[in-house]
């Protein structure tokens, strides 16, 4: 697919990246929050809080059984959710809430490829459009498998993120901007989602390659998990995700009641302003260069 | 395509199945993967090295035995069936799944990784992994799911003699399918200094074609051996399908010979209709898993759904991108064979042959059981009358699983009156 064949239309995840870039001087802040965990009601109320707190877009889980990129945390999370009963077309009634609740905030639905498949990508982009969703994160799609999926996005006008990898050759990244639209997520280490102490040197590297690459908007995901480390990450990338450490404080063992739930959600909250803070801090101490301006190696195209 | 070979096509597509489906993580290494395998496929240095280690240490080739007593139940009358068996079982380590260890092996070393995943149901590929492993000096990390622990816990403590270390899988259905997710999560994080020894023809491209590749030798040496033998080719080439490494290995080389009929038979399990089964092309449909487009056993909204088989080896949702190819183009069928059915099987070549099969292997065995049966209901025959000719793939042998089969038959002494299928079933924890 060219730029060519691309409507008009503004991507309004790229959008908001932008403006915060501009206006605001910061990255954003991406949360991941599984549909139906530990309820989908319950889920949204969660999603809610995430934007409350400071979340910029949400990337919106749908539960899978295989979720091969998703270490523990994530596949704990998907696995009650699945036991709950979760369908694919509960992300679609998530989606409306979470629009109707707050139209400014973008929000990509992070899935494996299989369900879609199953749905039928078109169908899907169909749905995932009317329900306000801005698009797509396929973990194990990569744009060469992806043909039906990338019509079906242009038809739609949605987003479509996917991931490059510290291991990704420059060929490799080239094919992959050209066929994203919204922003490149850059998977900060090689490994699974989770909570890590560290997050690799890779990640600077791996965005400054993408930026080489011809890529405008790049976020970094992949076991960022305090307030500190989204501050480091935001000083060189439009973008930072976290995933784990937000489901983290919504795992329990079992049902929780209404008072213990409204106490996870405090923690939730807690720890989603840790986060937002670190956006928010990351480029006030030392004022880098633009973003994008600064020399990355790698052939000129 | 009209002059390629049907037994040379390659990947990444089989028609519109295998492809891709992994994180970009792993992309780099399944490209480095494939350049290091058709560069080694055309170096005789290689090829060479591959053939020595089949003929010194797996003891190539394995021997075709043609077994009379078990025909007599295939034909009903003696004679009106020959049975012979492609004796895969006694390789070392007793199953085919050597070949594809000790091709992987090789190109691991010439990659100069160090460290080698695999994944294991029945534990037979884990085995031969550890097994390779251990000859090649390499460190050997196998994942196999919690129930298949139990269910091959002989395998589990063979892998750890052989000094690999034995993770057991506890998420999801504790099956292979979990064990592959694990092993794929080990290698998106590992993939530098670590090689994923996948076990079958499924998984993302190169490894249908070339888990294909290292095991044409099947097929290739039973073509020969049975012409020798019976003077010409089989009408019918049976074998058993879990992910179809087995299966495609000796089918290939009789893919482009048109009169003979390709059956693979899959777990039916408990029957289709019980819902407890891994026929993917009974009850499954198109969909993604593990980086393979294929069938797959999954419900409305692509969840993948657990398949059962009274083996571990047949135990998996999905199925080779090249079954798959071949299943819609006609050239190969499938049909289900059921738990009991493959049990009965393995009774009778132990009583009437004093082999004893894999039960997987049994799932071939009572396929071409039925076959002959058909046959004679219909009066089918060779050409001229001559006895129906099957080549049944007897893929392994049935060490592992004679903990099993002592309590599906009641063996034991002590276990009065023996252990009846369905209290198997409860014991296991499936029921
Ligand atoms: C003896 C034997 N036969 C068959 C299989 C099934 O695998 P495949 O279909 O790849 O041959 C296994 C797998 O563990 C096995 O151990």
């Amino acid at each position: 697919m060219s730029a060519v064949t691309e409507p008009a239309t503004e991507s309004r995840t790229s959008d908001l990246i932008d403006r915060l870039r501009e206006q605001e001087s910061r990255p954003a802040l991406v949360g991941y929050l599984p549909v139906g965990f530990p309820t989908v009601d319950r889920s949204i109320e969660a999603i809610k809080t995430l934007i409350d707190h400071g979340v910029d877009i949400v990337e919106l889980g749908i539960p899978y059984t295989d979720p091969v990129l998703d270490g523990p945390v994530v596949q704990q999370a998907a696995q009650a959710a699945l036991d709950a009963g979760v369908r694919v077309r509960d992300v679609f009634r998530v989606l409306r809430e979470v629009s109707d609740y707050a139209p400014h905030v973008p929000v990509l639905v992070m899935t494996y490829w299989n369900p879609v498949l199953k749905y039928g990508a078109d169908a899907f982009a169909r749905d995932l459009a009317a329900a306000g969703g801005a698009g797509l994160i396929t973990p194990d799609l990569i744009p060469d498998e992806g043909p039906d999926w990338i019509a079906a996005s242009t038809a739609y006008g949605l987003d479509r993120v996917f991931l490059v990898a510290p291991s990704s050759t420059p060929e490799r990244l080239r094919r992959t901007v050209d066929a994203t639209r919204g922003f490149v997520y850059a998977a900060s280490l090689m490994g699974v989602t989770g909570v890590r102490a560290e997050v690799g040197s890779r990640a600077e590297q791996l965005v400054a390659d993408t930026r080489a690459a011809g890529a405008v908007n790049v976020c970094v995901g992949l076991g960022v998990s305090t307030g500190a480390q989204v501050k480091e990450i935001g000083r060189f990338a439009d973008g930072v995700i976290v995933g784990s450490a937000l489901v983290r404080p919504l795992l329990s063992d079992g049902a929780l009641g209404d008072a213990e739930w409204a106490d996870r959600l405090t923690k939730l909250a807690e720890v989603t302003e840790d986060l937002a803070a670190g956006v928010r801090s990351a480029r006030t101490t030392a004022p880098d260069a633009p973003a994008g301006a600064t020399a990355v190696p790698g052939e000129a195209p | 395509m009209t002059d390629v070979k049907l037994s040379d096509v390659s990947g990444p597509y089989f028609g519109q199945y295998g492809g891709r489906f992994v994180p970009e993580a792993l992309i780099a290494a399944l490209e480095e993967l494939e350049a290091e395998f058709r560069k080694a496929a055309d170096d005789p240095e290689f090829v060479a090295e591959l053939q020595r280690l089949h003929r010194e240490y797996t003891g190539r080739p394995s021997p075709l035995t043609e077994v009379q007593r078990f025909a007599e139940h295939a034909g009903g009358t003696a004679g009106a069936v020959r049975v012979f068996l492609k004796r895969e079982d006694l390789n070392h380590t007793g199953s085919h799944k050597i070949n594809n260890v000790l091709g992987q092996a090789l190109l691991v070393k010439r990659m100069g990784k160090k460290r080698l995943i695999a994944e294991t149901g029945a534990g037979q590929h884990g085995v031969a992994t550890a097994t390779a492993a251990a000859l090649m000096d390499l460190e050997c990390v196998i994942y196999m799911g919690e129930e298949d622990t139990r269910r091959q816990a002989l395998n589990v403590a063979r892998m750890r003699l052989l000094g690999a270390e034995v993770v057991p899988v506890k998420i999801g259905s504790r099956t292979l399918k979990d064990a592959i997710n694990e092993a794929l999560r080990d290698w998106v994080a590992n993939v530098e200094s670590t090689h994923y020894l996948l076990g079958t023809v499924t998984g993302p491209h190169p490894f249908p074609e070339m888990v294909r590749q290292f095991h044409r030798i099947i097929g290739e040496e039973a073509r020969e051996q049975i012409l020798d033998r019976a003077g010409r080719l089989p009408d019918v080439v049976a074998a058993c399908v879990g992910g179809g490494s087995n299966a495609l290995g000796i089918f290939n080389a009789f893919l482009d010979d048109k009169g003979v009929d390709l059956c693979g038979f899959e777990a039916g399990g408990e029957g289709i209709d019980s819902g407890k089964h891994a026929a993917r092309f009974s009850g499954g449909a198109l969909g993604v898993l593990h980086g393979a487009r294929s069938y797959l056993l999954q419900d409305d909204d692509g969840q993948t759904l657990p398949s059962h088989s009274v083996s571990a080896g047949l135990d998996y949702p999905s199925v080779g991108p090249a079954h798959a190819w071949l299943h819609d183009l006609g050239r190969a069928t499938y049909e289900p064979v059921t738990d009991v059915e493959a049990m009965e099987a393995f009774h009778l070549l132990c009583r009437t042959e004093g082999i004893i099969p894999a039960i997987e292997s049994a799932h071939a065995l009572a396929g071409a059981l039925r076959i002959g049966k058909t046959a004679a209901a219909e009066g089918r025959t060779g050409p001229d009358g001559e006895p129906l000719l099957i080549l049944v793939n007897l893929s392994g042998r049935g060490d592992k699983d004679v903990a099993t089969a002592a309590r599906w038959f009641g063996l034991l002494d002590g276990a009065a009156g023996g252990v009846a299928a369905e209290e198997l079933e409860r014991q296991e924890g499936r029921g």
